[in-house]
């Protein structure tokens, strides 16, 4: 019962859904709406925060919404930006001035390894994208190798040779002994060739003391990024729960508890009766 | 085996070692390689990201077909692709006057409205979710078991109090060196960036050693299980 229930109802946001494509691409609806813009923006949100009371159609809608319209957006963000400027633009420049490029036929080669991309969509012939695969593999080992040996290895070695006594300064004495202590003692944390015993397992210890800061900190920055984005969220709500943008965030809000708290009874009754 | 095995695997050895000598040999015509093999990169990489896009419809219109599980949603999907394609790749919402693909940026297009209403608020939301299972996750994460998580549970306490205006006034009493504020900048700068600059040496090295892995054919994952 419930589950019927929960399909005609996604099957009635996916009536929606496409009632208001077509409304954008009869109407253009989206050149002078911006209230409109804060219902739909309303609907999306609420459903994605409806996660937080359980799986429901709300957020599955969302979410679905989500992947759809995202993996399209980064499709059209990457032809406009790379194909038509880097590789039509190079190709063909007359007929795609807006690169700024001059001809260069060498560009064949990446059209044609991207094609042979697309292959692997087809089954008999899929093969012929390893060979794609390959060169972004070689082309991305080769590139990296030398910039990770670069800026995580020589500069981050070069910036840990720092003296340990500096002359009229006890604050920064210390703290260049506890970096340099900090960063052999994890390095040879890492080092799993030796048992961890003894002098060795002291110094691993204190190595374990700095990464567990390291970490600590990082949990620290990564609290505060969601929060920060949730007040962005909340703030977004109360901008669309007023008079000017229809009050849709409460509407929206109202509607969705409604339509949850009469599912939430069907359920608990058909639980019952079973 | 030649053509699925041994080529990429040249390939692979050729790209990664002619990139690799770009760095040493800063004349032409290696100085040329870095300039347009990383545009090559990043024209392939697109390729890559319309794959995934065509993968994700082929596999959605099969559930939508076949009637799977949660069909209905594979069809909210479908439309949701379909209308940012048509708004990204087709005349339709694109105001007068303003070129087609310049029109992702331009003022009252349907795609640049798509992005505003559709996609920011998701996007954001999403990841604004996280927050209460952060929550909770410190929850289990800051339980002060043993030393460590004791150290793990105090400098995430105070890097967070630290950073915000309420942790300057709790400690405001105290002498400067021991405020919150001034005490989460040393963490940061000292025992934090000793433990962080250990991990990004640690990953460093794991990085040369798996790049030169794959450009001498050793590790060969990336062509897949059927090798």
């Amino acid at each position: 019962m419930s589950r019927d229930v929960w399909t005609v109802v996604a099957l009635g946001m996916i009536a929606v859904l496409t009632a208001l494509t077509v409304m954008f691409l009869s109407w253009g609806i989206g050149n002078h709406s911006v209230g409109f813009g804060f219902w739909v923006g309303s609907v999306l949100t609420l459903g994605i925060f409806s996660y937080l009371y359980k799986d429901n159609p709300f957020y599955k809608f969302a979410e679905h919404v989500f992947v759809g319209v995202s993996a399209a957006y980064w499709i059209a963000i990457a032809y406009w930006t790379q194909i038509d400027r880097n590789l039509w633009g190079r190709l063909l420049p007359e007929q795609f001035p807006q690169g700024g490029h001059e001809f260069n036929g060498f560009y064949i080669i990446p059209l044609i390894l991207g094609i042979f991309m697309l292959c692997r969509l087809i089954p008999s012939i899929g093969w012929i994208s390893r060979w794609s695969l390959a060169f972004i593999v070689g082309l991305y080992a080769g590139l990296r190798m030398y910039g990770f040996l670069q800026s995580n290895i020589m500069e981050q070695a070069r910036d840990t040779l720092r003296p340990i006594i500096v002359p009229g300064s006890l604050v920064d004495s210390i703290n260049n002994f506890l970096l340099v202590v900090g960063v052999l003692s994890a390095l040879l944390y890492f080092f799993f060739s030796k048992e961890h015993k003894g002098v060795f397992g002291v110094v691993s210890r204190v190595g374990i003391f700095f990464l567990m800061i390291s970490f600590g900190a990082s949990f620290g920055f990564a609290v505060m990024g969601r929060i920060s984005l949730l007040i962005g969220r909340f703030d977004y709500l109360i901008q669309a729960g007023t008079p000017s943008a229809g009050r849709a965030s409460v509407v929206v809000a109202v509607i969705m508890i409604l339509v949850l708290l009469i599912q939430a009874f069907k359920d608990k009754g058909s639980a019952e009766e079973a | 085996m030649l053509w699925k095995t041994q080529i990429p695997v040249a390939i692979v050895f050729a790209v990664g070692m002619l990139t690799l000598i770009q760095w040493f040999v800063p004349h032409w015509p290696f100085d040329q390689i870095q300039v347009h093999t990383t545009q090559w990169f990043d024209i392939i990489a697109v390729f890559a990201v319309i794959l995934g896009g065509l993968n994700l419809l082929k596999l959605q219109l099969q559930k939508v077909i076949s009637r799977g599980r949660d069909w209905p949603y594979a069809l909210v999907t479908i439309v949701g692709f379909l209308a940012m394609m048509v708004y990204g790749f087709s005349p339709v919402g694109v105001p007068e006057g303003i070129r087609l693909g310049d029109h992702l940026q331009a003022n009252g297009s349907h795609f640049r409205w798509m992005f505003f209403n559709v996609f920011t608020p998701l996007s954001a939301t999403m990841f604004a979710l996280l927050a209460f299972f952060v929550a909770s996750a410190s929850y289990r994460a800051f339980r002060v078991r043993n030393a460590e998580a004791t150290l793990l549970l105090v400098a995430g306490i105070i890097l967070m109090l630290g950073r915000v205006p309420l942790g300057a006034k709790m400690t405001a009493f105290l002498p400067h060196f021991m405020q919150l504020p001034t005490v989460q900048e040393w963490i940061y700068a000292v025992p934090n960036l000793a433990g962080a600059r250990a991990i990004m040496i640690g990953i460093g090295l794991g990085m040369v050693s798996t790049s030169l892995r794959f450009i001498l054919g050793i590790e060969k994952s990336f062509l897949g299980g059927d090798e």
